[in-house]
């Protein structure tokens, strides 16, 4: 059966299909949910490799002179610092301070930089990053020129080896080199969204399908597994990355999202400085803790949260660890409640279930 | 798989007649559907259920699933062992992976479900 002709597909979409994936509506995106099951696929990515298609990822790329002036103003982190081949996470921030998107920006060269954003706000991004462009940058909506593959575990350097001449141990994490993957020009980022060392790749849509089937073929011998947007989601809460829409969205600073190390202050001005400035001298009140669940049941996403039996927050992210054989989660707490240790307790279908505040992340991975 | 002595509803819970006691489950389409069960809660022995009522939910990695009472009944027996392992619906949902037992209130109930040649038409139609 085909996507629905509502729903966008990534170039992937027959592969997906043809390995009996199960396919869901991510956002408007036809996308794979699991392919062999998502405990399983997990599992693949915390001790082997998994694959997974993130062509849904939109890419927009900011050139020209003023292209570092301009990516500086409109994101969190400083720009200015990154070296050509590097990348960093970073935030897209409204005026009031909260989230357009979370985004890696990467420096390709002096004037040009090249960023990767959400699937669900590419759209909205593009007409944010236009709208304030004061400094006259070409910007350009590059989409639909990029695949991408994120291939993602301890062996998932061996596995990309075999498809590239690039020295790949030289490419160190969240730095990128462009070259060849397949016999074709791609640009390889040593990123990834699992608590893993990976490389995410960035081809050309038209080969997409060859790449990937090359890199499940290399991955063969070390186990490698399709891996769909269930187990992505359960790898990146383990390793407490945020999920635009979860975590953070456009009434959340990344302040109270705990990512205070993607904020350079100091940096000068940049759009949605003022109000964090004011928020960091006033104090938040409210902040992103983990949780692992005590009693039976497992809190999910939109549950309330309640501390000494009052309301007082909600749960972000939440299920079962694979890793860890536990039900764990994120949830927005009172700034000054949000610690570690606290006892809290869950409402799931009418029922408070306790549960105690942990420190995050829920996994790290050895060096 | 659809096997030919039991009876099904239209949100893929299965039951079968022993005598005056029922058992209930959810079809290997369901925990097809559903992908790795890590989470099941049941009610209690002797809960009486309306047909059609919610009982309990089965949960999934991603998602949480509302189980329903084929028919009425008082719940005589409830599969513990799930618990400790859930998965045991994934693995043998007709077998192992049951949910509760019932003693029927009103065993004329059973008509109004799907047989199986119905209910595999029906999951047939859904895709």
């Amino acid at each position: 059966m085909p996507a629905a002709p509502s729903l966008r597909a990534t170039p992937l979409n027959s592969v997906h299909r043809a390995l009996g994936a199960k396919m869901v509506d991510f956002g408007g995106w036809d996308m794979p949910v699991q392919y062999s099951g998502i405990i399983e696929e997990h599992n693949a990515v915390r001790t082997r490799v998994g694959v997974f298609d993130v062509s849904h990822m939109g890419e927009i790329e900011i050139r020209g002179p003023e292209a570092a002036r301009l990516t500086d103003f409109l994101t969190t982190n400083a720009v200015h610092k990154l070296k050509t081949g590097q990348a960093h996470y970073s935030g897209l921030l409204y005026e009031h301070g909260g989230f357009v998107d979370d985004i890696l920006v990467h420096k390709v060269a002096g004037d040009h930089f090249f960023l990767c954003v959400n699937a669900g706000n590419q759209d909205k991004d593009f007409e944010h990053i236009r709208a304030h462009n004061c400094f006259d940058a070409a910007v350009e909506f590059s989409s639909d020129r990029y695949a991408q593959l994120a291939i993602q575990g301890p062996c998932a350097r061996a596995t990309l080896q075999k498809l590239t001449p690039v020295d790949l141990s030289a490419i160190k994490y969240y730095w990128f080199a462009d070259g060849e993957a397949c016999g074709i020009p791609a640009r390889i980022a040593r990123t990834g969204y699992t608590g893993e060392d990976g490389f995410e790749l960035y081809v050309a849509p038209a080969e997409a399908e060859r790449v990937w089937n090359e890199v499940l073929r290399a991955g063969e011998e070390f186990g490698i597994r399709p891996c769909g947007l269930g187990a992505r989601n359960t790898l990146r809460l383990e390793a407490k990355m945020a999920l635009y829409g979860h975590e953070i969205d456009a009434s959340i600073s990344p302040l109270e999202a705990g990512l205070d190390w993607i904020v350079k202050l100091d940096k000068g001005d940049f759009l949605g400085r003022n109000a964090l400035m004011k928020q960091k001298e006033a104090g938040i009140s409210r902040k992103l803790v983990g949780f692992e669940m005590r009693g039976r049941g497992i809190g999910r996403d939109g549950y309330e949260v309640l501390l000494d039996g009052q309301p007082a927050g909600w749960v972000t992210s939440g299920g079962p660890s694979p890793t860890l054989g536990r039900n764990i989660g994120l949830c927005y707490l009172p700034a000054a409640r949000a610690v570690s240790g606290q006892p809290i307790q869950i409402v799931i279908r009418s029922q408070p279930v306790d549960a105690v505040t942990v420190e995050t992340p829920f996994y790290k991975r050895a060096k | 798989m659809v096997p030919e002595n039991l009876r099904y509803t239209k949100d893929h819970e299965w039951i079968r007649v022993d005598g005056e006691v029922a058992t209930v489950g959810i079809t290997d389409h369901a925990q097809e559907e559903l992908g790795d069960i890590v989470y099941v809660e049941l009610p209690k022995a002797g809960a009486r259920l309306e047909q059609a009522s919610s009982f309990g939910s089965v949960e999934s990695v991603k998602a949480v699933s509302d189980i329903y009472a084929p028919v009425s009944g008082e719940v005589t027996g409830v599969n513990t062992a799930l618990a400790d392992a859930p998965e045991k619906v994934n693995d043998d949902p007709y077998g192992e992976g049951w949910l509760i037992q019932l003693k029927l209130s009103s065993p004329a109930q059973l008509e109004s479900l799907m047989t199986p040649a119905q209910y595999t038409e029906y999951i047939g139609s859904e895709k």
